[in-house]
């Protein structure tokens, strides 16, 4: 009879301990009262004084949440699927069409002054099948930054560039005559200016303005006779690009001075100026007697998650708050992207941003269909393997194949 | 075998009567020590029930409260009672088995019937609402107004009011029922209003506390078009651009007069050329999933290529880390005496310890054909990656470094347990070195390695690290850029569901199962060869 005893006992005492165990979780009732906001870390730091600002304004805290940025989207999509996402997220204007796809944001009503002061790219770029949303703070483009001191003048095409840079090269000055990301498996991002120039586009666009998954211009005449004259400037013609200039060794190039000539976006702009270069900033040229290069446009955008439980905060914050070129002013000291607001411009010394405004002049956006995410990859592909001497209308009609299977 | 805690009375009892439990301890006449520890541990299965009953509860997922209740019932009845001893040995790991291996592959088999991924995430209801949220906009001629969110009677339950005040200055109120002239109230410069009479303003906390009714609200103005709020203090003229009427269960665009109607098997509005609309829901397919890997385009011609490199790249890790790993082990197990031999046990082991992470992204920028170490090195012109051949031996070669110490220190550990007598015996009875390492020692130590070398092979199938963080696949043939030289199957299928059109889950899952079944398939294999090879040297 004596183990009876004892499970009766060892059941009384689990119950009691059961009993504490609840009363500590019970009180779930109701959630903390607080908006909370999704961006990366560098963001967050820069966010903190304002939201604060806006929490003691409203009665309200503001909770910011850093997360890795090649984590965010993917994290937020889950997160908002489960229930549990934030009331703004601060992220890439390219993901509207996937999170728009999800339901996972919602459109935002700009006020008319802000409309005003908004740089158009940057607003065409915030725009999704008729609707803006959230709010584009600031915009990056590629540029041409070169070093000064091997090479003072700005070229005025690809072809005056890569001349300067051979100099250069076979005098043993340099390295290499220009560094921009390829690596193994291409960046189209890097090589867009350079495909536009020579005429080739990606995507064709519809009536609003967005991009037309139905018009695909991978594979189109231009677009190999774009790609044959990059691969002019591959490694078997001039050595201007090469795989093995990465995302691990292209900004480390200019900063050593082994490359006269970077094409970079702003967010390098930092490390360069740390390297203590004598740099300048130019437009990156295009081919001569060819059509202008046109780099991509990225906006960094303050959206309002649609199943937020603090939307009406969240839209005051990112409409009314966000807005105020203080805010876009403070993200500039952190991290030099040019600020989408007329008005912030004035508000930033730096002349380093009136030349980054104007490489970006010619910037179309970069494409935010959903579509886009099966392009990236096939063209890459087929991008770096022409820059190695492939035949360029084989790879193209190859990367097109996989592209038009994927989009279906 | 009598436990650690079998001099306590009870046991002992028992013990002439019968021979005693194995586990003794946690037998219900156990020591005081036991019984403390199994009330401690019940304790905490009931509180781990609890604590997921709760909200399961909430929700109403009566299936999820049934099986908490069922297991923690489970759990009580096997270590409170007395007969149930194997039970009270298997259960914990039959639980764990069931919740991190079976039910994943039940959740995996589930998810590949269905179109779950991006913009097929939720319900029908979900993508109608949201179809028709993202699709109100501003009317052409919308006026501006300032608002301030107020209320009938209590700020929290009265009905909600939009006091709007216009650009001319002009202050009203609006109700769900249209807009009505606002009289007696205060309006500040900037055209919030901070006093109306018969509404309660609400403060900004209180109209947070009501997001989701504010959100819904709208002064109506005509059909179709109301007055809504965004943000807490401005207010505009917006009407919804894509209406669902159930009655044809179809979406209209009221621009265009474009009518999207439900496909309830794609999980999609689409319009009679196609076009569709960009938020879906989630629907069952079947085996659309399935059929779509099997004609995939590219498979046929790939499959085959990337399996049989698969394998080699499984095997040939497996036998190059296990050669190294012993060959190190072997030369450090002398029995003279060796200075330094921790050191160099350590050195050895050092590339284990490093994050393999950071080690693969090192090992891929030193074979840069330009700027990589190796060339530099060796003076070699060789393009690494830009060859199917060097890129596969570079990936191994990376995979042996990262690999080699586990071999190591698994082999130390063997050859350390194997009796030195035994080869002594041999040699006095003439064997060579060579010999007597390869009759006496090698078979003794297979009988401890073979297991590990399964599972090598198993981790090594899989690798996805190894190739995505070095190759990424490559080098891609010009004419397709979905397989490459390098490519592991979870590689290619990875590239397949989530490197192209977004997150396909449903998708990845039908092409999990296939790798599941080719893993199981070949680990069962390898496992009944390793079982038969045991009971030789046994």
């Amino acid at each position: 009879m004596k183990f009876r005893s004892v499970g009766v006992l060892a059941g009384t005492a689990t119950l009691a301990l059961t009993a504490t165990a609840c009363g500590g979780n019970d009180d779930g009732t109701e959630a903390p009262a607080g908006m909370v906001v999704w961006a990366s870390e560098e963001r967050v730091d820069v966010l903190e004084p304002f939201a604060a600002e806006f929490g003691e304004a409203n009665g309200v805290g503001v909770d910011l949440q850093a997360l890795p940025n090649d984590e965010l989207q993917a994290n937020f999509v889950t997160a908002h699927e489960a229930g549990s996402g934030p009331d703004v997220l601060i992220g890439a204007h390219d993901w509207i069409g996937n999170l728009v796809q999800n339901n996972a944001v919602d459109p935002v009503q700009l006020p008319g002054e802000t409309i005003d002061d908004l740089d158009e790219t940057a607003l065409e770029a915030a725009s999704y099948e008729g609707q803006v949303y959230g709010f584009p703070y600031a915009t990056e483009s590629l540029m041409l930054v070169r070093n000064t001191e091997l090479a003072p003048d700005a070229p005025e095409s690809i072809e005056e560039l890569v001349e300067t840079g051979s100099a250069l090269k076979e005098e043993g000055d340099t390295a290499e005559i220009l560094s921009v990301m390829v690596g193994q498996n291409g960046d189209p991002y890097h090589l867009h200016p350079l495909y536009t120039s020579g005429g080739g586009y990606l995507f064709g666009q519809d009536e609003h303005g967005d991009h037309d998954p139905t018009d695909l211009g991978v594979g189109t005449p231009e677009s190999i006779e774009a790609m044959e004259r990059i691969a002019e400037l591959g490694e078997e013609g001039e050595g201007a690009l090469k795989r093995s200039v990465g995302n691990q060794n292209a900004l480390a190039l200019f900063a050593d001075g082994d490359a006269p000539y970077f094409i970079t976006g702003p967010w390098d702009l930092n490390e360069i100026r740390k390297s203590g270069i004598d740099y300048d900033i130019s437009p990156v040229p295009g081919f001569e007697g060819a059509e202008e290069a046109r780099p991509f446009l990225g906006a960094q955008v303050c959206y309002v998650a649609s199943g937020g439980e603090n939307k009406v905060l969240a839209e005051e914050f990112v409409t009314n708050h966000m807005t105020d070129p203080d805010v876009a002013a403070a993200f500039y000291d952190a991290e030099p992207l040019p600020p989408s607001l007329g008005s912030a411009h004035d508000q930033v010394e730096d002349p380093d941003l009136a030349k980054m405004a104007e490489a970006g002049e010619n910037a179309e956006p970069m494409p935010a269909i959903p579509q886009m995410a099966s392009v990236w990859d096939p063209m890459g592909k087929a991008q770096a393997s022409i820059i190695g001497g492939a035949d360029p209308e084989n790879a193209l009609r190859a990367a097109e194949k996989t592209i038009a299977n994927e989009i279906g | 075998m009598v436990s650690q805690y079998g001099n306590d009375k009870g046991a002992s009892s028992r013990a002439s009567s019968a021979p005693p439990l194995p586990g003794g301890a946690l037998a219900p006449d156990g020591s005081l020590p036991g019984q403390i520890a199994k009330i401690g541990m019940l304790g905490l299965a009931a509180a781990v029930g609890l604590w997921a009953v709760f909200p399961l509860y909430a929700e109403g997922r009566w299936i999820g409260v049934a099986t908490v209740v069922a297991v923690t019932a489970l759990i009580f009845h096997v270590y409170l009672s007395k007969r149930t001893v194997p039970a009270k040995y298997l259960l914990p790991g039959t639980l764990l088995l069931v919740a991190f291996q079976v039910i994943p592959v039940l959740y995996t088999v589930g998810t590949s019937v269905t179109n779950y991924g991006d913009g097929h995430r939720g319900t029908k209801e979900q993508a109608i609402a949201g179809i028709e949220a993202t699709s109100v906009s501003r009317t052409a001629d919308s006026a501006d107004y300032t608002l301030t969110v107020a209320a009938r009677g209590d700020a929290d339950t009265g009905d909600l009011v939009f006091l709007l005040t216009g650009p001319d200055g002009s202050a009203y109120a609006g109700t769900d029922e249209g807009l009505a002239p606002l009289r007696n109230a205060t309006v500040e410069d900037s055209g919030k209003i901070t006093e109306a009479g018969g509404y309660t303003i609400l403060a900004p906390g209180e109209v947070n506390r009501r997001s989701g009714e504010v959100e819904e609200f709208a002064v109506p103005t005509g059909p179709g078009s109301g007055i809504r709020s965004s943000g807490l203090s401005t207010a505009y003229e917006g009407e919804a651009g894509r209406v669902y009427d159930a009655g044809c269960d179809c979406v209209t665009d009221t621009d265009s007069g474009q009518v999207f109607t439900a496909d309830n098997e794609r999980g999609g509005f689409y319009a009679e050329d196609g076009q569709r609309v960009s938020q879906g829901w989630k629907v069952g397919v079947g085996l659309d999933n399935f059929v779509r890997f099997l004609t995939d385009p590219t498979l046929g011609s790939s499959f085959l290529s990337i399996l049989t490199w698969n394998l080699g790249f499984a095997a040939g890790t497996t036998a190059l880390v296990f050669a190294l790993g012993l060959a190190v082990a072997l030369t450090l197990h002398t029995r003279h005496r060796l200075r330094g031999r921790t050191t160099y046990r350590l050195l050895v082991v050092l590339p284990y310890a490093m994050p393999s992470f950071a080690m693969f992204l090192l090992w891929r920028d030193m074979f840069n054909a330009d700027y990589g170490l190796l060339n530099r090195l060796l003076g070699w012109d060789l393009d690494w990656f830009g060859d199917p051949w060097t890129a596969r031996a570079a990936v191994l070669l990376v995979n042996l470094w990262l690999g080699f110490p586990y071999m190591f220190l698994v082999a130390t550990g063997a050859l350390q347990a194997i009796p030195r007598e035994l080869v002594q015996a041999a040699r006095i009875d003439g064997a060579g070195a060579w010999q007597a390492f390869r009759t006496v020692t090698f078979p003794l130590l297979m009988v401890a390695m073979l297991p590990i070398l399964v599972a090598t092979f198993a981790f090594n199938f899989n690798n996805f690290n190894a190739v995505w963080l070095t190759t990424e696949g490559g080098p891609f043939p010009t004419d397709n850029p979905m397989a490459g030289a390098t490519d592991l199957l979870i590689t290619y299928t990875y590239r397949l569901a989530f490197g192209e059109a977004g997150a396909q889950y449903g998708y990845a899952a039908a092409v999990s199962v296939f790798i599941f079944m080719i893993v199981t398939l070949i680990s069962v294999v390898a496992l009944r060869r390793s079982k038969s090879l045991e009971e030789v040297h046994n």
